[in-house]
């Protein structure tokens, strides 16, 4: 008994508290607000909302403050090796972060609007928001799958929360078994993964294969071992699901149409970099040994995900569609920089510089739609765009430079971007896969900049005076409040300062 | 404690940024050249209700300041140097891990074309200026955005920053075009936004290649130039970034078979864009393969010049006769800046001193003359309210001056001399004569070409007959001569043209001096077209040119 009370209290020695701080504050705020919401008079309801968006901006800049990102970075394990800490972990929870925040804002807006139940749908993306931020550190497969399993069914609930909607329904029902399913696709790989590094006649097997440090130096010893290679391959598709690479892609229009315009910007973003920061940690870490393996394969990936995105976007008129189709473009960019990161390590920080521009980018389209949207969303097409920069000028102004850096436009962020990736790929010598990368964003500069036609150039200018005094009316003429406009503001002023001055981000490169 | 130590030093880094600190004047001249327009066009994007007169007031500044700047760094100019630049300054932007900084600087190639890029550039905006245009604040802004990107290509020494000027006044083009253009706007605008992007691209691969090639950890040219010198690429490395640069570049420039969007685009565009555009912007291209692709990649030059020759020969000879057949006025100014850039395909093509010179030189003086004529082709469809040639005719007896600008345009367009493009052909037409001499036969063909359509849109349009359709149209009466805002650009430009016609010596000898550097004098003899050659004697005339060049450079020292 006492040897084993020992053993616990040494372990207990590793686990700091402290360090997950935020993730442990967020979850304090999520029940926080769920026991406002039943002891506060309806009248002070209100004051709920504010609480939320205070507590997570002091989170947020607690975070800044006292993240490694000014300090000596050492990585280091704590919790008996479930978590790693990490510079690059601690940017990606900051990237979450600033992601719950907007989402909350947009949802704020997008259930105020609708009538929809507010504080539960902030509750669930605090909750999503710590999963997620747990993922970025994760050092063990059971803690991946445990916080990744937190973050998707908090999704399942948010995309079908507008229970009005059939679409979002639909999307709901999509999402729960198509997620479900590559979560068991997942958890199948896990278990081959731990089956063969727990089986002691093989070299290099310990005690604790789950640990990623443990099964790196395992798969390293056997890389030929066919259990190793499916677990692999199967642990990789529950991860290309998330990031909607090809061929687990197949979900993201449909739900990205019927999702709620908040949660489909949460999807498109932070489920995303989700998928991406778990593939960094992975092929850097345990399945570095693999390259042999990994490159042709994760390049292949890319390559379809790249085409495919790219074209069937071309001809796509439903925006939210678009953007769904237009993001797995965005993933096969990403991958390309996944795959030159077994040659050329800061690719990787190159890929999370990415995540970040798509991440403002992506927030001020969403917020656009959001604010211009009809209240069925999932219908919205370009030609509800049509002619936006006479009816509200700032809004258009947002989406056109929202565009502009997704497309990678220079002097936007996106460029710097996709600039980095590429350098990252020519130095990794991968030359045909940025190739088709040229070729994806030729074919995207078409449909980016169709949108932004329609939104600046209906009717003619050139035509008679009398068409400019018609009294403009169809959606887009919301009268965005304030602190929308201060937000969309704040994310185009960083779209256009990480184009010009990269300096902000620089530990990162 | 980390957190305030790295606020300071990015406020450091702005105040240096903000007072020039730690640069030259003529430095940091240069950088106010290329922030003016740009501060310019901030100003009227973030005050709303300004007065016609006080958005004439600030956009006047933005471009006047980088003419006058621009007159003055010529003047300033010295030749022989032996850093091969001059007023350099670097300023941080946050990337320096990658070697890429703000680098300005001007040597004797990018000299005229950064000059060219201000004298253009305010032609351009006067004109502007002074049109009658809807919207005209988001016009202007445009313009000034555009003209800040003219100015910061041709002065950068980083590739990066190079490539990334050039997209700032690239993606306003396109947008002008799709608002302010005439007819077929949005497919224009639309086509060309694709296969520019695709031609950026493609050029960008190979700029990518060469910083990646280089091992350097920087996109400095200056510093490129010396790395390769010493040890030059493999030959089917240079092979291959040479072709990326050249079918980039060549998008870029309009080079046959990869032209269709420009003349299209060239009609629809509004004037200044047209001008700005086929003047000075659509010469990054050229720049590049000058300043950049021939002399870093001397083998992957002598490789592809034999094709490049029959495409400049398509631009020239082809072009020339679409040219010819055009009724539509723009339209066919923009064939004719398509068909007259086959002559700088064909200088470069020379890998000689004397024949990129006068490549340079044309560029200068044909981004002159095609702006004049564009803007000429605008004041006449302002009075006749049409651009088809046939539907026009006898305008000389209301606009005499408008009549002998244009045929001043028009002449200095075929190259007469006493313009500034008769010393950029005579350049190249040396250079091909001692490089591959039957090719002066189809090129001198191509000079009659341009005075035969030239000449005879004068004809239509200015003199002759009233056309029925025209008189029907228009009040002849009512029509009057060049307003003060037409002449003064025209005037600018023309100065520019005779200048430099008269006194090429101007240019040419920090351009010489340059040149002789990067390029052997003469052709070497064993350059033949490149695919008859075995590869041994190619790369003995590799060694060869890089012997060459060392023995040239030496005087200097």
């Amino acid at each position: 008994m006492n040897d084993r009370l020992a053993i616990y209290s040494e372990m207990a020695q590793e686990n700091s508290w402290l360090s997950i701080l935020p993730e442990i504050s967020l979850g304090v705020l999520a029940l926080l607000l769920l026991v406002l919401e039943m002891t506060l008079p309806k009248e002070r309801q209100g004051l709920i909302l504010r609480l939320a968006l205070f507590g997570q901006v002091v989170i947020l800049l607690a975070g800044v403050v006292f993240s490694s990102l000014f300090g000596v970075a050492t990585e280091h394990t704590s919790f008996n090796g479930l978590l790693m800490h990490s510079v690059r972990g601690d940017v990606m929870r900051l990237f979450f972060l600033l992601c719950s925040l907007l989402v909350c804002h947009l949802g704020h807006q997008y259930a105020s609007r609708r009538g929809l139940p507010q504080v539960e749908f902030i509750h669930l993306v605090l909750i999503v928001t710590a999963g997620l931020m747990l993922l970025a550190q994760s050092h063990n497969f059971i803690l991946l799958f445990v916080a990744l399993e937190t973050v998707t069914v908090g999704f399942y609930i948010l995309v079908s929360y507008s229970r009005g909607s059939l679409y979002s329904l639909e999307a709901g029902l999509k999402y729960l078994i198509l997620g479900a399913f590559s979560s068991a696709i997942l958890l199948f790989g896990i278990v081959l993964l731990y089956g063969a590094g727990g089986n002691p006649q093989l070299p290099g097997s310990s005690g604790d294969p789950m640990n990623f440090a443990l099964l790196g130096s395992f798969i390293e010893a056997n890389p030929d071992n066919i259990l190793v290679l499916a677990g692999t391959v199967l642990v990789l598709c529950g991860v290309a699901f998330k990031i909607g690479a090809v061929p687990f892609q197949i979900w993201i229009p449909d739900v990205y149409q019927g999702a709620p315009i908040p949660v489909t910007a949460f999807l498109a973003v932070a489920s995303k970099a989700g998928g991406f920061i778990v593939l960094i940690i992975l092929v850097q870490g345990p399945f570095a040994p693999l390259e042999r393996v990994l490159v042709p394969m994760l390049g292949a990936i890319a390559i379809l995900t790249i085409l495919f995105g790219n074209l069937g976007a071309l001809s796509q008129k439903n925006v939210k569609r678009l953007m769904g189709l237009s993001g797995i473009a965005h993933a096969g960019y990403m991958l390309l920089g996944i795959v030159a990161s077994f040659q050329v390590p800061w690719a990787a920080n190159a890929v999370v510089f990415y995540l970040f521009t798509y991440l403002l980018a992506s927030f001020a389209i969403f917020g656009v739609m959001n604010n211009m949207g009809p209240l069925e969303d999932g219908d919205m097409t370009l030609d509800d765009f049509k002619d936006l920069a006479r009816k509200n000028p700032y809004n258009a102004a947002v989406l056109a430079i929202g565009l502009g850096s997704l497309a990678g436009i220079p002097p936007l962020a996106g460029f710097i971007g996709k600039l980095l990736i590429f350098i990252a790929a020519f130095k990794a010598g991968l030359y045909g896969l940025l190739g088709v990368a040229v070729i994806g964003v030729v074919l995207s500069i078409y449909y980016y900049f169709g949108w932004i036609l329609e939104v600046y150039f209906w009717p003619s200018l050139v035509k008679a005076e009398s068409e400019e005094t018609i009294e403009p009316s169809g959606p887009g003429l919301i009268p965005a409040a304030n602190s929308h406009r201060i937000v969309l503001g704040c994310l185009t002023a960083g779209t256009l300062i990480l184009g010009f001055y990269q300096g902000a981000l620089s530990y990162l490169l | 404690m980390e957190l305030l130590q790295y606020l300071a030093d990015a406020l450091e880094g702005i105040l240096d940024l903000v007072l020039f600190r730690g640069m030259a004047l003529n430095a940091s001249l240069l950088l106010v050249s290329i922030i003016t327009p740009l501060l310019a066009a901030f100003v009227l994007l973030a005050i709303g209700g300004l007065t016609q007169k006080s958005t004439q007031v600030i956009s006047m500044v933005g471009f006047v300041v980088p003419a006058l700047i621009s007159v003055w760094l010529w003047y300033a100019y010295t030749v022989s140097r032996l850093s091969g630049y001059a007023f350099t300054s670097d300023t941080a932007t946050g990337l320096e891990n990658f070697g890429i900084s703000l680098k300005l600087g001007l040597n004797g190639i990018s000299l005229p074309l950064y000059l060219l890029a201000g004298v253009v550039g305010l032609a351009a905006g006067i004109y502007a200026m002074f049109s009658e245009v809807k919207r005209k604040r988001q016009y202007l802004i445009l313009l000034l955005f555009i003209q800040g990107g003219l100015m910061g290509i041709f002065a950068s020494i980083d590739l990066f920053f190079y490539y990334f000027f050039h997209e700032i006044a690239l993606i306003p083009t396109f947008i002008s075009i799709a608002v302010w253009g005439g007819k077929g706007r949005r497919s224009a605008a639309m086509e060309m936004a694709v296969y520019l992007t695709l031609g950026a691209l493609l050029s960008l691969l190979g700029l990518l290649a060469l910083y990646s090639g280089s091992g350097l950890k920087s996109f400095d040219i200056a510093s490129m130039r010396d790395y390769f010198g010493e040890n030059p690429f493999s030959e089917v490395a240079q092979d291959n970034i040479y072709a990326l640069l050249l079918f980039g570049f060549g998008i870029l420039v309009s080079l046959w078979p990869f032209h269709s969007w420009a003349p299209r685009a060239y009609g629809a565009a509004p004037a200044p864009i047209a001008m700005m555009h086929a003047g000075v912007l659509k010469k990054f291209g050229l720049y590049g393969l000058i300043q950049i692709g021939a002399p870093l990649l001397p083998f992957g030059a002598s490789q592809w010049t034999g094709l490049l020759i029959w495409l400049a020969l398509g631009n020239i000879i082809l072009i020339g006769l679409a040219t010819v057949g055009q009724r539509d006025l723009k339209q066919m100014i923009g064939y004719s800046s398509v068909m007259h850039m086959g002559y700088a395909f064909l200088g470069i093509a020379c890998f000689s001193a004397i024949g990129v010179g006068g490549a340079v030189l044309l560029m200068f003086a044909h981004g002159l003359s095609v702006a004049l004529l564009f803007m000429l082709s605008d004041c006449i469809y302002q009075r006749s309210g049409t651009y088809e040639m046939h539907e026009i005719g006898g305008l000389a007896r209301k606009t005499p001056v408008l009549a002998c600008f244009f045929v001043m345009g028009v002449l200095a367009n075929a190259g007469l001399p006493g313009f500034a493009n008769f010393w950029g052909e005579i350049g190249i037409f040396i250079g091909i004569w001692k490089f591959q001499t039957w090719l002066i036969v189809p090129a001198v063909a191509g000079i009659l070409i341009s005075a035969l359509y030239g000449l005879r849109a004068a004809r239509r349009i200015f003199f002759g007959e009233l056309s029925e359709a025209f008189a029907g149209k228009v009040d002849f009466e009512q029509i009057s001569d060049v307003r003060p805002g037409e002449r003064w650009p025209a005037v600018v430009l023309i100065v520019a043209l005779l200048a430099v016609g008269f006194w090429p010596k101007a240019l040419s000898d920090s351009l010489n001096d340059t040149l002789r550097s990067l390029y052997p004098a003469n052709a070497p003899i064993t350059r033949v077209v490149a695919t008859e050659i075995p590869q041994n004697s190619a790369v003995a005339s590799v060694s060869n040119t890089s012997s060459e060049k060392r023995t040239l450079t030496l005087p200097k020292q």
